[in-house]
């Protein structure tokens, strides 16, 4: 039980934070992290795929309410929690993943951690500017947004479970 | 039942997955109106596109129909020309006389799409702007008069149909020549209503309805319709008849588009008298 407690409590403070601090930083209009794909990144390995999608779903739509965008953090969340499984397969280590442990940065070492996150907020950051601009023109300048605030909120990522495994 | 049972168990992520994004969808085209503007152009250019091709198939349907207009159309035309009348010995004239000035100028163009069940009817053209066409032109078949173009694009035209509440075109009883003006009071599409008629004027069921030379839009003489119906005075100088609109705008395809050269002479007089 203790782990739901977790979760929930992670929820709260990750929407918290997003809207509060991280929905301000708007660097040169390219760069916008979006930290709180991390709840879906640590999301243990065995919750099932029905309550992956829902809770997504119920992230996603928390930070369109608070940012006036209804549907378009909603529809990324529910598609990066559609791959998460996925991704989970193709870069499996030797064995199984364990059950009840989430996927924290030392539980399978830096490399592994580092390419899980890094696929899974390409994937979220990509469909998200691409559902918010809804169109393909000038496409050059949404992928330099991708890009910039992928790598953003990648190192936000790394860095907040540095500091978290510190404690 | 249980094969389709069976996929929807191993399939539920995915399904589910494609419910919860088509239920985002719904929820970003609803409610940020930047998506919903884009949703809904892109959406006007297929159902565009549709209304086309909808438009092109029911055309070929009704070739035989069209084609028996057009070759009735032919033969008047054929009655009209020079060869058909003899030339007299006693008289002359010149052909660049300015008597003979032309004064309205027809242009073809087809009907794409059309509305007869709204209070304010509007008909689009395939022709536009490049094709010479303005805001302002009268628009008739050969069984009479449609409407005026209201607004032109590079390559299509609006038309404010006869079937709009808005519109009013000035008319006149053919055998007496009496004003009036006519309007659709937006119940059947068959029928019109004309207006200030003097009620002593003596006018029968069945008597034809023409436009009249005083607007600038129609020629003198467009056939509107016959009377239908003659309404009974109540009390007033003026009476209401209503008219049987000689063209079925359910039906139509094809119109003709009039445009009149010497238009700008005539507003610009009449505006200078104004002044």
């Amino acid at each position: 039980m203790n782990f739901i407690v977790k979760n929930i409590i992670r929820f709260i403070i990750l929407i918290l934070l997003q809207v509060t601090v991280f929905n301000n930083i708007q660097l040169s209009g390219f760069i916008n992290p979006y930290l709180y794909v991390l709840f879906i990144l640590l999301l243990p390995f065995e919750t099932p795929p029905w309550l992956l999608l829902i809770l997504s779903f119920f992230m996603g739509l928390s930070i369109d309410i608070f940012s006036n965008t209804i549907g378009i953090h909603a529809s990324a969340c529910v598609f990066m929690g559609f791959i998460r499984p996925f991704i989970l397969n193709y870069i499996s280590v030797r064995d199984n993943y364990e059950s009840n442990i989430e996927q924290g940065l030392y539980v399978y070492g830096f490399s592994w951690f580092f390419k899980y996150a890094l696929i899974l907020i390409l994937a979220h950051h990509s469909f998200l500017f691409i559902v918010e601009v809804f169109s393909f023109q000038n496409f050059g300048d949404t992928l330099i947004r991708i890009l910039l605030s992928s790598i953003f909120t990648l190192i936000l990522v790394i860095t907040s479970q540095f500091i978290i495994s510190k404690k | 039942m249980k094969n389709l049972l069976q996929i929807i168990v191993r399939f539920h992520f995915t399904i589910l997955f494609l419910i919860i994004e088509l239920v985002c969808l719904l929820l970003i085209v609803n409610n940020n109106n930047y998506h919903k503007t884009v949703f809904l152009n892109s959406n006007n250019a297929i159902s565009g596109g549709i209304y086309e091709k909808v438009t092109s198939f029911s055309d070929y349907i009704r070739l035989t129909e069209i084609n028996d207009k057009l070759s009735t159309e032919n033969t008047l035309l054929h009655n009209l020309l020079a060869e058909n009348y003899k030339l007299s010995a006693d008289s002359f004239f010149y052909y660049e006389d300015s008597l003979f000035k032309q004064q309205y100028v027809y242009r073809s163009a087809k009907i794409i799409n059309n509305s007869i069940n709204k209070q304010r009817n509007y008909i689009t053209l395939d022709k536009g702007r490049n094709q010479g066409i303005k805001p302002e032109m009268g628009v008739i078949t050969s069984n009479g008069a449609i409407g005026i173009i209201k607004s032109v694009s590079d390559n299509y035209s609006t038309v404010l149909s006869l079937l709009n509440s808005r519109l009013k075109i000035s008319a006149k009883i053919k055998k007496n020549n009496h004003h009036g003006s006519l309007y659709w009071d937006g119940k059947d599409y068959r029928k019109a209503r004309l207006t200030e008629i003097p009620s002593h004027v003596d006018i029968n069921v069945g008597d034809t309805i023409i436009t009249s030379s005083y607007s600038s839009v129609f020629p003198e003489g467009v056939l509107l319709g016959t009377a239908d119906e003659i309404l009974p005075t109540t009390g007033g100088n003026f009476r209401e008849i209503i008219i049987l609109l000689s063209n079925d705008f359910n039906q139509l395809s094809y119109v003709n588009v009039i445009g009149d050269l010497l238009k700008n002479e005539r507003i610009e007089l009449e505006t200078e008298v104004e002044k």
